[in-house]
C-alpha cells in the first residue's frame, strides 16, 4: 500500500482486498469486553477537519482509539474563500507534535495532495473527503458493506444515484468498485453529470426506473436542495419524482438488492422513510463497518515499519 | 539425527524429515490423551489453534478428543499479529482470523495450540491477546515440535517431539488442508546427509 | 553614453554582421566595422548570437501601485530586460486602480525612474473595473503616460453595451480595447479547464465557451461600429478559430497568446500544485497545438507573457484558495524558441514580427518594435539560442517565485539587451 491514503485509485486490488479482510479481522472486536488492541500504542493519529463533520470524525477518532494510538482532533474553520488558519500553517504546527498520521477533511479538492506533496509534514495524510474529489474510506466501507452480503463484487452490478457532479463518494465508490470487478451505473439528471463523464469506467443513465430492477446494490447520494438555485433541477418535488426512491421504487428491486447512503439524508428528497427504514436499508450497519474499516486503514499503514505489502498468501 | 522409519525422500533440497505423515499423528493423539489426563478429562476446556498451522493441529486434538471421551471441545483460532513485539519492525502485517467460540473464555482452561515453539514470543503475545478477551481459569500450551533456543520463561505443557537444533538451521512443519503433505522437516544443516 | 560595437551577430538570423550602437541609435551595421575612438567603445563577441528588435510585451502586471509585495515597477521591468523586453504594457488591476490619469502617469514615471525598460500604463476600461461604467478613457490618453491600450484585464467587460460603448469610444484616439474574454456567469468559481480531468479531480470546470462567446460577440460588435479590438490570452483552439474567421471577413482583431498556453496543458493540474493555476486555464493538447499553428500562420499576431507575480503563500497551499497567474517575462523567449522555432514552425523573422513589430503596432508603440536598421533607435537584444539552462525558481529578477517552469531546462538565453542605446543587460546579468 502507497504511504498516503488519498484516492481510491490509490489501492490496487490486491491492496482494497487487503484492507476488507483486515476490516473483518477487526470488526468482531466490538463484540469483545475490551475493545482495544494495542497495535497503534504510542502512534499519533491527527483528525484535521477544516469542514465540520461529526460523523466522519468520530468514525477516526474511535478507529484511532482502539487501536490505542492517541487521537489529537483539530477542528479548523477553512472556507476556500477565507485563509484564516491556513492549511500549511496548521500541517507545520501538527508536525510539531509529531503526527504519525493526519487525516484531513477539506472543502477544498486536491488539499491531502498538497499536504502529502508539499514536504510540510512526513506523516501518512488520509483523506476524509476532499472538496467535490474523493472519499476513499467512504468507498471502502460502502465496498466492505457489500461484500459481507453479497460475497464477491466481481460482476455485481451497483447503481448510484444522484448529485454525481458534486459528489466525492460517487467517485470514490466509481474508481474502486471498479477495482473489484463491480459493474457501476452512474444515475442522475444530465445537469448533474461531470462534463467528460464518458472517459470514467461506468455506465450512465437519466432513467432510475430503467436500472433499478437490474441493480445488486443501489446507493443513494444526498441532494441538497440548494442545488435547486444552481439550476441543476427546477424544483425539490420534481427531483424526488424523477431520481428519488420511495416505497414502489424500492418493490421494483431484486430479493437480495440492498440499499445504501453514505449520510446524512434528506429524508423525502432522494430517499423516503420507509425505503430508509426497511429491511434492505443497510445504512446503520455502514456506519458500524466504517469504524472497523478505518481500522483496518490506520492499522496497515501505521501498525508497521511501512504501510502493508499486500500479496497473496500470509505469511507468518 | 536421522528420523525412525525415515521417508525415502528424507535427504532431498526439503532437507531432513524428522516426523512423517504417521509420526505426526502418533504425537496428536497422544498430546491429546495427555491433556484429557491433566485435565481430569474434557469439560471447561477450549482449543484455541494459533494461525495458520496451529489450527489445523487444533482441529485434529479436538477430533480425537471427541473419538475418544464422546465430548466435542471448543475449537478456534487467535491471532497474534497485533500483539506481536516485533510489530514495528516490519511492514504492516496482515492479520489472520481469531475466532472465540461462542462460550467464551472465560473461567475455562484455554490451551493454545501451535506447531513449532521456538523462541516464546509468539506465545508471550498469545498470553497477551487472551488477556484482552477473557480471564481463562487457566493456559495449557500444546506444541507440535519445541526446538528450544527460548528467549522468554515460556514453556510448553504437551509437546508432540523435542528437537534439538542449531540457529542456523529452519524447521518446517507441513500439514495437510494447508500444504499437501504431513511433514516436519529441517533445513540449512550442516551436518552431513545421512550417516 | 559607452558605444558598442558589435562584432559578427545575426540579425533575425541572417549572415553575420556587425552592428555599431552609438548615442541610442544604430549607427552602421556592416562587416569589418571599425570606430574611431571618440568616446569609449566596448565590443561585444556576438559570434552565435541572434540579434532581435527589443520585445515588446502587451501584456504584464507590475503590480505597483498596491501590491509592491509581489512585484514593484522596478523588479519586474528588470525581469523584462532580462527576458530581452525594452517595453511592457502594465496592465491596470492595480490597487488603486489604473482608472485615471494619475494613476497611469505614476507607473509611467517609475518606469522611467527604473530605467530597465519602458513602461506604457495599460488604462482600464471601467472605472474600479467594476464594469459598471466607463472610466476616463480620454484623460489617460491625453496624460504623460499616452495610454493606447484600455483594459480591464483580470475581469471581462462582459457587459455587451459597455464593451460596445468603450469599443466606439477609443476610436477617437486610435485606441484599442483589449479583452480579457471570460464570461462570468459561466466561470463562476471555476478552477481549471473544464474536461474529463477536472470532473475526476473534482475541481470546478471553466468552460472554453466561456471564452469563445465572448470573442465572437467582441468580434462581431467591432466590426459593427468600425473600431479595432485585441483579444488577450487566447487558450482554446476554438478562440483561434473565431479569430481566424473575423480575419477573414477583414475586421480589424488581433490576438495573442502567452507562452504557458504553448508548452502547458490541464494534465499539470493532477498534481493539484497551484503553480499551474492561471487564468484563462491551462487547456488540452490540442488547444496548445491550435494555438501554436495559429501563431505560426498569423492567426495569433503577438505573444504576450501576462507575467502575473504572486507572494509566496498565496500558492502555498491548496489549489482553491490560490491565486491565478504565473510569471513569464524572463522565460518567455526561450519558450517561444522552444514550442515554435526550434520545431520549424517559425524563424527568427517571425519571432521578432510577433515578439516586437506587432506588439509595438497594436499598442501605438512608435520607438519600439522597428526593424534593426541605420537610424533607429538601438534597441536590440543579443540571444544565444544554443546556450541551455535550467530554471531556478530562487534566481529570479521578479521579487516573485510563481514559475512554472522551475527545475525544467529550456534553450537559450538573453546575452545581451540594449535600450536605446544603453545596455541593460550585458553577458546575461543585469548591467
Amino acid at each position: 500500500m502507497k504511504r498516503h491514503l488519498l484516492s481510491a485509485a490509490d489501492l490496487s486490488r490486491d491492496d482494497a482486498e487487503l484492507v476488507l479482510r483486515t476490516a473483518e479481522e477487526l470488526r468482531s472486536l466490538a463484540d469483545r469486553p475490551i475493545k482495544k488492541l494495542p497495535a497503534l500504542r504510542g502512534r499519533t493519529v491527527v483528525n484535521l477537519f477544516f469542514e465540520d463533520s461529526t460523523r466522519t470524525r468520530i468514525s477516526f477518532e474511535a478507529a484511532a482509539k482502539r487501536l490505542s494510538a492517541d487521537v489529537i482532533n483539530f477542528a479548523a474553520k477553512g472556507s476556500s474563500l477565507s485563509k484564516g488558519e491556513s492549511l500549511k500553517d496548521t500541517a507545520l504546527t501538527l508536525e510539531a507534535m509529531g503526527a504519525d498520521a493526519v487525516v484531513v477533511r477539506h472543502s477544498a479538492s486536491g488539499a491531502p495532495h498538497r499536504l502529502a506533496n508539499s514536504g510540510w509534514v512526513r506523516s501518512s495524510v488520509v483523506n476524509a473527503g476532499d472538496g467535490t474529489h474523493e472519499h476513499p474510506t467512504q468507498a471502502l466501507l460502502d465496498a466492505f458493506t457489500m461484500w459481507r452480503h453479497l460475497g464477491s463484487l466481481d460482476g455485481r452490478r451497483v447503481a448510484i444515484v444522484g448529485d454525481v457532479l458534486h459528489s466525492r463518494v460517487a467517485r470514490s465508490n466509481a474508481l474502486l468498485l471498479r477495482t473489484l470487478g463491480a459493474e457501476v451505473t452512474l444515475v442522475s439528471p444530465p445537469t448533474l453529470l461531470p462534463v467528460g463523464i464518458e472517459g470514467w469506467p461506468v455506465e450512465t443513465s437519466y432513467d432510475l426506473d430503467a436500472v433499478l430492477p437490474k441493480a445488486d446494490v443501489v446507493m443513494m447520494l444526498r441532494v441538497q436542495r440548494e442545488r435547486m438555485h444552481g439550476g441543476f433541477f427546477p424544483t425539490a418535488r420534481e427531483y424526488s419524482r424523477r431520481y428519488g426512491l420511495d416505497g414502489r421504487r424500492m418493490a421494483t428491486l431484486q430479493d437480495h438488492t440492498i440499499v445504501m447512503h453514505p449520510g446524512p439524508m434528506v429524508r423525502g428528497m432522494e430517499i423516503t422513510a420507509d425505503v430508509a427504514d426497511s429491511d434492505r436499508s443497510v445504512i446503520v450497519e455502514q456506519v458500524t463497518n466504517g469504524v472497523a474499516v478505518r481500522m483496518a486503514v490506520l492499522y496497515l499503514l501505521l501498525g508497521g515499519s511501512e504501510p502493508a505489502v499486500s500479496t497473496e498468501g500470509l505469511s507468518e | 539425527m536421522p528420523a525412525p522409519n525415515a521417508a525415502p525422500d528424507a535427504t532431498t533440497d526439503d532437507g531432513r524429515t524428522v516426523l512423517d505423515a504417521r509420526d505426526i499423528g502418533r504425537a496428536l493423539t497422544r498430546i491429546s490423551h495427555e491433556i484429557l489426563e491433566r485435565n481430569k478429562g474434557a469439560s471447561d476446556l477450549v482449543l484455541l489453534g494459533i494461525p495458520s498451522r496451529g489450527v489445523p493441529l487444533a482441529e485434529r486434538i479436538a477430533e480425537r478428543i471427541a473419538s475418544v471421551e464422546g465430548y466435542d471441545v471448543p475449537v478456534g483460532s487467535l491471532d497474534v499479529t497485533m500483539y506481536r513485539d516485533d510489530l514495528r519492525m516490519k511492514p504492516a502485517r496482515a492479520l489472520l482470523p481469531t475466532q472465540i467460540p461462542g462460550g467464551g473464555i472465560d473461567g475455562r482452561t484455554v490451551v493454545l495450540v501451535d506447531d513449532v515453539l521456538f523462541s516464546g514470543r509468539t506465545i508471550r503475545a498469545a498470553l497477551d491477546a487472551l488477556n484482552d478477551i477473557g480471564r481463562p481459569k487457566a493456559v495449557r500450551l500444546a506444541v507440535l515440535v519445541d526446538r528450544g533456543h527460548r528467549e522468554l520463561p515460556i514453556r510448553a505443557d504437551f509437546v508432540g517431539k523435542n528437537l534439538p537444533t542449531s540457529l542456523v538451521e529452519s524447521v518446517r512443519v507441513r500439514l495437510q488442508g494447508i500444504d499437501d503433505v504431513d511433514a516436519v522437516t529441517i533445513q540449512g544443516s550442516t551436518e552431513g546427509e545421512v550417516a | 553614453m559607452t558605444t558598442y560595437l558589435i562584432k559578427n551577430a545575426s540579425i533575425l538570423g541572417a549572415e553575420p554582421t556587425d552592428l555599431l550602437v552609438a548615442d541610442g541609435v544604430v549607427e552602421q551595421i556592416g562587416s569589418d566595422l571599425s570606430v574611431e575612438a571618440l568616446s569609449s567603445v566596448e565590443t561585444i563577441d556576438a559570434q552565435g548570437l541572434i540579434a532581435l528588435p527589443g520585445l515588446v510585451d502587451l501584456h504584464t502586471h507590475l503590480r505597483e501601485p498596491g501590491r509592491e509585495d509581489a512585484e514593484t515597477v522596478e523588479s519586474g521591468t528588470r525581469a523584462a530586460a532580462l527576458g530581452g523586453f525594452t517595453a511592457v504594457h502594465a496592465m491596470a488591476n492595480t490597487e488603486p486602480v489604473a482608472d485615471t490619469a494619475g494613476v497611469v502617469e505614476q507607473v509611467w514615471r517609475l518606469g522611467r525612474e527604473a530605467g530597465y525598460c519602458d513602461v506604457y500604463p495599460v488604462g482600464a476600461v471601467t472605472v474600479g473595473l467594476a464594469g459598471e461604467r466607463l472610466a476616463e478613457l480620454g484623460a489617460m490618453a491625453d496624460s504623460a503616460a499616452r495610454v493606447r491600450v484600455f483594459s480591464d484585464d483580470g475581469k471581462c467587460v462582459s457587459d455587451a453595451v459597455l464593451m460596445r460603448r468603450a469599443l466606439e469610444y477609443v476610436k477617437a484616439f486610435d485606441g484599442v480595447v483589449a479583452q480579457h474574454a471570460q464570461e462570468p456567469r459561466l466561470t463562476e468559481g471555476a478552477q481549471m479547464n473544464e474536461g474529463e480531468l477536472s470532473g475526476r479531480l473534482g475541481l470546478a470546470g471553466w468552460p472554453a465557451v466561456a471564452e469563445e462567446a465572448i470573442i465572437a460577440r467582441d468580434c462581431l460588435l467591432a466590426a459593427h461600429v468600425g473600431s479595432r479590438l485585441h483579444v488577450c490570452h487566447v487558450s482554446t483552439a476554438g478562440s483561434v478559430e473565431i479569430v481566424r474567421w473575423a480575419k477573414a471577413k477583414g475586421w480589424d482583431v488581433t490576438a495573442e497568446a502567452c507562452p504557458h498556453h504553448l508548452l502547458l496543458t490541464d494534465e499539470l493540474a493532477a498534481t493539484y500544485d497551484p503553480i499551474y493555476k492561471v487564468n484563462p486555464p491551462l487547456r488540452s493538447a490540442t488547444d496548445v497545438e491550435a494555438l501554436r499553428a495559429g501563431l505560426a500562420d498569423g492567426t495569433i499576431d503577438i505573444v504576450a507573457t501576462d507575467h502575473a507575480p504572486h507572494p509566496h503563500e498565496d500558492k502555498d497551499c491548496e489549489w482553491a484558495a490560490a491565486a491565478f497567474g504565473m510569471l513569464g517575462l524572463e522565460t518567455a523567449l526561450s519558450i517561444v524558441q522552444e514550442t515554435m522555432v526550434d520545431p520549424g514552425l517559425l524563424d527568427w523573422a517571425g519571432v521578432a514580427e510577433r515578439m516586437s513589430h506587432a506588439p509595438a503596432r497594436i499598442g501605438r508603440v512608435a520607438d519600439h518594435g522597428r526593424p534593426i536598421e541605420v537610424g533607429a533607435p538601438a534597441n536590440v537584444v543579443l540571444y544565444d539560442p544554443a546556450a541551455r539552462r535550467t530554471v531556478e525558481a530562487a534566481e529570479t529578477a521578479s521579487l516573485s517565485r510563481n514559475t512554472p517552469y522551475a527545475g525544467m531546462e529550456l534553450p537559450g538565453r538573453v546575452v545581451a539587451t540594449f535600450l536605446r542605446g544603453r545596455a541593460t543587460v550585458l553577458d546575461g546579468k543585469l548591467a
